[in-house]
């Protein structure tokens, strides 16, 4: 009896997301191996061995490592901040870190298309001080997605970080200082290594946002894709859904890699064993 | 040490300058009175608000944007307050499988669902757009409402429903008796929560429009690749103002470690 009550109660959902995600999942994927009713890879060779595909590949992981990189060079250290400081002031950061986070993409990436813009507020300002006589060429290139993609993201790695660092023992930093480690030691050899987990979550959550995002390459990357407008090209403008799967596909598969090895990197850097 | 906080403090401004500083600009250009996007603007004018309500794609899309993430929200309601129910108060084989599934929308690329849901829920299962949105929307909201309401479970005292229990209240009317009003706060968390999501999301919506079917962000993005006046601008502002009273609410009603905690 009490069996049938918990399979009542997690029937519903359990079937609604069958219906409407895990089968059209799976057979995306299996769509890709199967074309005029044989087994085929052609849709696979066809990506790897064309060079423009590539290219999209290969600029994609690029702004995806530049951006995860900046991230965290720029998150870490601000993360430490906000995490030392008072509870007053420590809740108005983060809630001005998650009020971002929380804002529509759309138009968080539309604000960067003000400022980077031919006419936007960094050309004219720049122009106007003399610094440059032209104005830089910056939205729709891949500078321009990066920027947008770190405003994305850096707030989901500072509070992560902010999440961790809380729950450091201030006592382990002062038992460093007193064994003779300087600030900057101590910060190094405890914060850091502690930190670890909620780097490497931070990492994955950055580094496969930034490999799927579509709002901000779409906006801002101009007639520059990724893999992720690459796919909607071709589902949706050029109609070719069986590359458009083999795309979704690939994500797929990079999106589980990437989070397995990092999750097996965390479990082996956890100085907690 | 004094040295490094103060360089520390000036180095957090700027990153916070750097996160807020877009979204400061936008609003300013937002009353531009002019046609085209400038910062500074030029004057003071409510002319591009006005327009919102001009442009009829922005209320028609407006309309359905609410419409669907408000009844995908009550359909993840109906169907998650169950499930996380079930996930938090027993043990049983196949739990952690069933977690998995409940969480994986969050973790298949936004737009790979998008494109899976338009080649199966549209065309193969042939359900028309707009039902295609509001599948999709809550199959988006399912994992966050879960997840909160988890959370909010367990901090619940199972205890109290045995008592209920052993006083001969029945289990549904325990659950609603005594278990619903005591995750009341985190029940309203989940529904902002995953209503912020719905309402923003661009990755599944952008399948799903057809002849007279958009939601509102879609419908900026489009405007945006042929217009650069001040509307998109303020309509933002008005976003951003519906965001910041919804996060308001949130923390009030459980904090903000929801989101710090992974």
């Amino acid at each position: 009896m009490r069996k049938t009550g918990l399979y009542l109660l997690l029937l519903p959902g359990v079937l609604f997301l069958t219906l409407f995600m895990v089968i059209p999942i799976v057979m995306t994927i299996a769509s890709t191996f199967y074309q005029d009713g044989s087994f085929t890879i052609q849709g696979y060779l066809q990506f790897l061995t064309d060079a423009y595909f590539l290219k999209i590949m290969l600029t994609t992981l690029q702004v995806s490592l530049v951006t995860t990189i900046a991230c965290i060079l720029i998150g870490f250290p601000a993360a430490y901040y906000i995490s030392k400081l008072g509870p007053r002031k420590k809740g108005i950061l983060l809630a001005l870190a998650i009020f971002p986070l929380l804002t529509s993409s759309v138009v968080r990436s539309f604000s960067w298309m003000i400022i980077l813009g031919k006419k936007g507020l960094l050309n004219s300002s720049l122009l106007a001080i003399g610094l440059i006589d032209k104005p830089l060429e910056i939205l729709y290139t891949p500078t321009a997605m990066m920027i947008g993609l770190i405003h994305l993201f850096l707030p989901l790695i500072i509070i992560t970080l902010v999440g961790v660092m809380e729950n450091i023992d201030p006592d382990l930093l002062k038992a460093a200082e007193s064994l003779g480690a300087s600030k900057l030691t101590a910060f190094w050899k405890v914060i850091v290594p502690l930190s670890v987990p909620g780097l490497i979550i931070g990492s994955i959550l950055v580094f496969v946002g930034s490999l799927t995002a579509y709002t901000t390459p779409a906006l801002l990357g101009g007639k520059q894709r990724v893999i992720s407008t690459f796919l909607y090209q071709n589902a949706i403008t050029l109609n070719d859904w069986h590359l458009a799967s083999v795309i979704a596909t690939i994500m797929i598969v990079i999106t589980f890699v990437v989070i397995y090895f990092m999750n097996k990197l965390a479990t082996k850097l956890n100085p907690k064993g | 040490m004094q040295e490094k906080n103060r360089g520390l403090a000036l180095f957090t401004s700027l990153v916070f300058l750097f996160l807020l500083g877009p979204l400061i600009i936008i609003s300013f250009t937002s009353f531009e009175p002019g046609s085209v996007l400038k910062f500074p603007p030029e004057g003071f004018s409510w002319r591009w608000y006005e327009n919102i309500f001009e442009v009829e794609m922005f209320m028609t899309t407006f309309k359905t944007s609410m419409f669907v993430s408000l009844l995908g929200n009550l359909l993840a309601l109906l169907l998650g307050i169950p499930a996380a129910y079930a996930l938090s108060r027993f043990d049983f084989r196949g739990k952690g499988i069933l977690n998995g599934i409940f969480i994986s929308p969050v973790l298949i690329p936004g737009i790979v669902m998008g494109f899976a849901m338009l080649k199966y829920v549209i065309v193969v299962y042939n359900l028309p757009i707009y039902a295609g949105l509001l599948v999709g929307h809550t199959v988006l909201m399912l994992p966050f409402i879960i997840r909160v309401i988890a959370s909010s479970l367990s901090n619940f005292d199972f205890a109290i429903e045995e008592a209920a229990l052993s006083l001969g209240a029945g289990r549904l009317e325990t659950f609603f008796k005594v278990v619903l009003p005591n995750i009341r706060s985190g029940i309203i968390a989940a529904i902002l929560i995953a209503f912020l999501e719905s309402f923003n999301n661009v990755d599944i919506s952008v399948f799903m429009t057809g002849p007279g079917v958009s939601t509102l962000p879609i419908q900026m993005l489009t405007y945006v690749e042929n217009n650069f006046d001040p509307t998109i601008a303020a309509i933002s502002v008005l976003l951003m103002i519906l965001t910041a009273i919804l996060m308001f609410i949130i923390e009030r009603l459980m904090g903000l470690s929801y989101f710090t905690k992974r």
